[in-house]
C-alpha cells in the first residue's frame, strides 16, 4: 500500500480489518452502505476506507453505482441502510457540516447555461465563500489554465462539450476542500485539458493536503494518480488495493486486463434516464 | 447575504436575458384584455356592471403575475434536469437561503411582468381612478408575486418532471385563475362560487388591487391584506421545507 507520507493517528476505524493498516486515520469512512431503488439494488453492501491525504479511485463500468455512492457522500441522497462517515461526520445527519468540507465535479453539466462563464465562476465563489479578491483572482488563474479566458463572457449555452465540461472543472478548483469528489471528470476531454486536470489534482493533494475521491472508467488514469482502487461493479466492490496489488491478484499485466478478469466482458446497459428524455423534449422547445 | 443576492441576480439576469419570451408572455393577457374586455364589455355595461375592461385589467395582470410566478418556481424542474440545481444543493449555504434566494428572484420577475402588464391594460384604455392608488396595487402585487413564487417553488420541489405539468396548469393554475374572481364580479356570483373563491388566494390579490385601483373591493383591503400575507407566509414554510428535502 502507498499510503506513505499519510497522516498517521490512531487506528480505531479498522476493527482489525485486513485491508486497513494500523496508521490508518481515515477521512472517508463507510460501512455495509445499500441503497436501494424500488426493487433495485444499486450499492449492495459496500465498505472502504479512504485515508487523510490519499488519492482513492472508483473503478466500474457504466451503472456500478459509482456515482449514486458519491452521491450519498455529498448528501445529495440519504442510503437506505449502512453508515457514512465523511471527516467523521454523518452526511445525513451534518449535511451542512460535511457539505462545508467537500468539492465536487459531477458527472453530469452543472453549470447554467444561461449565464456566462465567468458569472457560473463568481456564483459558485458566492456559494462557497471565497473571499471576492480570492475569488476573482482564483477565476481568473484557472479560466486562462483551462483556456477558457477569451470567451468568458460568452453564455455557456454557445460553448462546445469539451467546453462546457472544463468550465465544469475549473469552477470545481475554485475553492479549496478537505475532501474533492470527482465523477468521471475526464469524460469528454481532449488529452491537454486531461493532463492539466491530473496535474492540479496531484498538485491539490500533494500542496495543500486535499483528500481526493474519484471515479472513472480510463484504466491509466486510475494507474497513474490513485493510491488505492475499489473495482465496484453491481452494487458491490469486488476488488480492492493499489494497481500492483490489482494486477497481482488477477496475474495479468495492466490493470484493464484485471478489470476485465475482475467485472467480466459483457457490454452494461444504463437506461436512459429521464434527464435525457428531458433534454431533448428542451430542445424542442427551444427552450435551451 | 451573499448567497442569496446571487442566486436572485441569477433569476433576473436570466429573465432580462430572455426577451423574446417576455414578449411572447404578454400575449396572452393581451388577449384576455381584447377578446373578454372589448368582447362582453358592451353586455357588461347592459347589466349595469360599468366599464368591463376597468373591471377585469386587474385581474389580467394578477393573472400575468400568477401565470408567471408558478412558472418560475417551476423552473426549478429544469434546474434539476439541466443539472445546476446539483451545484446549489451541495453548497455549503443553507438550504433556506437558497429556496429564498430563488423565490426572491422570481417574485422580482413577475412583479416586471405584471407592471408590464398594467402598460398594457393602460394602452389598451384602462384608468385608476387616482395616482394614489399605484402604491396600494403595487403593494398587492408584490405580495401575489411572493405568494405565487412561493407556490412554484413548493411545487417544483414536489413534483420529479416536467410530465406532472400539465396536470399542475390545469388542476391548479387554471382554476386558481377562473375561480378567483378575476373575469367575474364575486358580489353577483352564486353562493357556492362565493365560498369557493373565498378558499382561492388570488381572490385577495385581485380584489385588493381592484379595490386600490377601481375602488371596488369585495372583501376589503384589510381582509385581503391579512389572507395574503397569512397564505404567503405558510406557503414559504412548506416551500423551504419541502426544498430542504430534495434529494438527486
Amino acid at each position: 500500500m502507498r499510503n506513505t507520507g499519510i497522516a498517521r493517528k490512531s487506528g480505531r476505524h479498522c476493527h482489525g480489518r485486513s485491508d486497513c493498516p494500523e496508521d490508518f486515520d481515515s477521512m472517508i469512512r463507510v460501512q455495509q452502505l445499500v441503497k436501494k431503488f424500488g426493487d433495485f439494488t444499486a450499492v449492495d453492501n459496500v465498505s472502504f476506507d479512504v485515508a487523510k491525504g490519499e488519492i482513492f479511485a472508483f473503478l466500474g463500468p457504466n451503472g456500478a453505482g459509482k456515482t449514486t455512492t458519491i452521491k450519498m457522500l455529498t448528501t445529495l441522497l440519504a442510503p437506505t441502510s449502512g453508515t457514512l462517515e465523511i471527516d467523521g461526520m454523518n452526511p445525513v445527519e451534518k449535511q451542512h457540516e460535511v457539505r462545508q468540507q467537500i468539492g465536487i465535479v459531477f458527472q453530469d453539466p452543472s453549470t447554467d447555461q444561461d449565464l456566462t462563464a465567468w458569472e457560473n465562476m463568481e456564483l459558485h465563489g458566492a456559494l462557497y465563500h471565497v473571499p471576492r479578491k480570492v475569488r476573482k483572482q482564483r477565476a481568473e488563474l484557472l479560466l486562462k489554465l483551462f483556456e477558457l479566458w477569451d470567451r468568458k463572457d460568452s453564455l455557456v449555452k454557445q460553448f462546445s462539450g469539451g467546453m462546457k465540461r472544463r468550465l465544469e472543472i475549473a469552477r470545481g478548483f475554485l475553492h479549496t476542500p478537505k475532501i474533492l469528489f470527482l465523477d468521471e471528470p475526464t469524460l469528454g476531454l481532449d488529452p491537454q485539458s486531461r493532463n492539466q486536470l491530473w496535474t492540479h489534482v496531484k498538485y491539490l493533494n500533494q500542496n495543500e493536503g486535499v483528500t481526493v475521491f474519484l471515479t472513472t472508467h480510463y484504466m491509466d488514469e486510475a494507474d497513474r494518480v490513485a493510491n488505492r482502487i475499489a473495482v465496484i461493479d453491481h452494487g458491490k466492490i469486488v476488488a480492492m488495493g493499489s494497481s500492483a496489488e490489482l494486477k497481482a491478484q488477477t496475474e495479468k499485466e495492466s490493470l484493464e486486463d484485471a478489470f476485465l478478469v475482475l467485472t467480466g466482458a459483457g457490454i452494461r446497459d444504463e437506461a436512459a434516464g429521464s434527464a435525457e428524455q428531458m433534454r431533448q423534449v428542451a430542445k424542442m422547445w427551444g427552450r435551451r | 447575504m451573499e448567497p442569496i443576492y446571487m442566486l436572485w441576480l441569477r433569476e433576473v439576469k436570466r429573465y432580462t436575458r430572455s426577451r423574446p419570451q417576455i414578449l411572447a408572455s404578454l400575449g396572452q393577457p393581451l388577449l384576455y384584455l381584447l377578446a373578454l374586455g372589448f368582447g362582453l364589455g358592451a353586455t357588461y355595461q347592459k347589466a349595469n356592471g360599468g366599464s368591463y375592461l376597468q373591471f377585469i385589467s386587474p385581474g389580467i395582470i394578477g393573472m400575468a403575475v400568477l401565470f408567471s410566478s408558478v412558472f418560475s418556481g417551476i423552473a426549478l424542474l429544469w434546474d434539476r434536469q439541466f443539472g445546476f440545481l446539483k451545484e446549489t444543493l451541495v453548497a455549503p449555504v443553507p438550504r433556506i437561503e437558497i429556496m429564498f434566494g430563488r423565490t426572491l428572484g422570481s417574485a422580482t420577475t413577475s412583479m416586471i411582468q405584471g407592471l408590464l402588464v398594467s402598460i398594457v391594460c393602460l394602452i389598451a384604455g384602462f384608468r385608476p381612478i387616482s395616482l394614489s392608488a399605484i402604491p396600494v396595487a403595487l403593494f398587492f402585487l408584490l405580495l401575489i408575486a411572493i405568494l405565487f413564487a412561493a407556490l412554484g417553488t413548493t411545487i417544483g420541489s414536489l413534483i420529479p418532471d416536467m410530465q406532472a405539468f400539465p396536470i399542475v396548469m390545469n388542476f391548479l393554475v387554471l382554476p386558481i385563475f377562473f375561480l378567483s374572481g378575476a373575469l367575474f364580479p364575486l358580489d353577483t356570483a352564486p353562493k357556492a362560487l362565493q365560498i369557493i373563491s373565498s378558499f382561492d388566494p388570488l381572490s385577495y390579490g385581485v380584489d385588493g388591487m381592484r379595490g386600490a385601483l377601481v375602488g371596488h373591493s369585495h372583501f376589503g383591503p384589510l381582509v385581503d391584506t391579512i389572507v395574503l400575507i397569512c397564505v404567503a407566509i405558510v406557503l414559504l414554510c412548506i416551500g423551504a421545507w419541502r426544498f430542504s428535502k430534495i434529494e438527486i
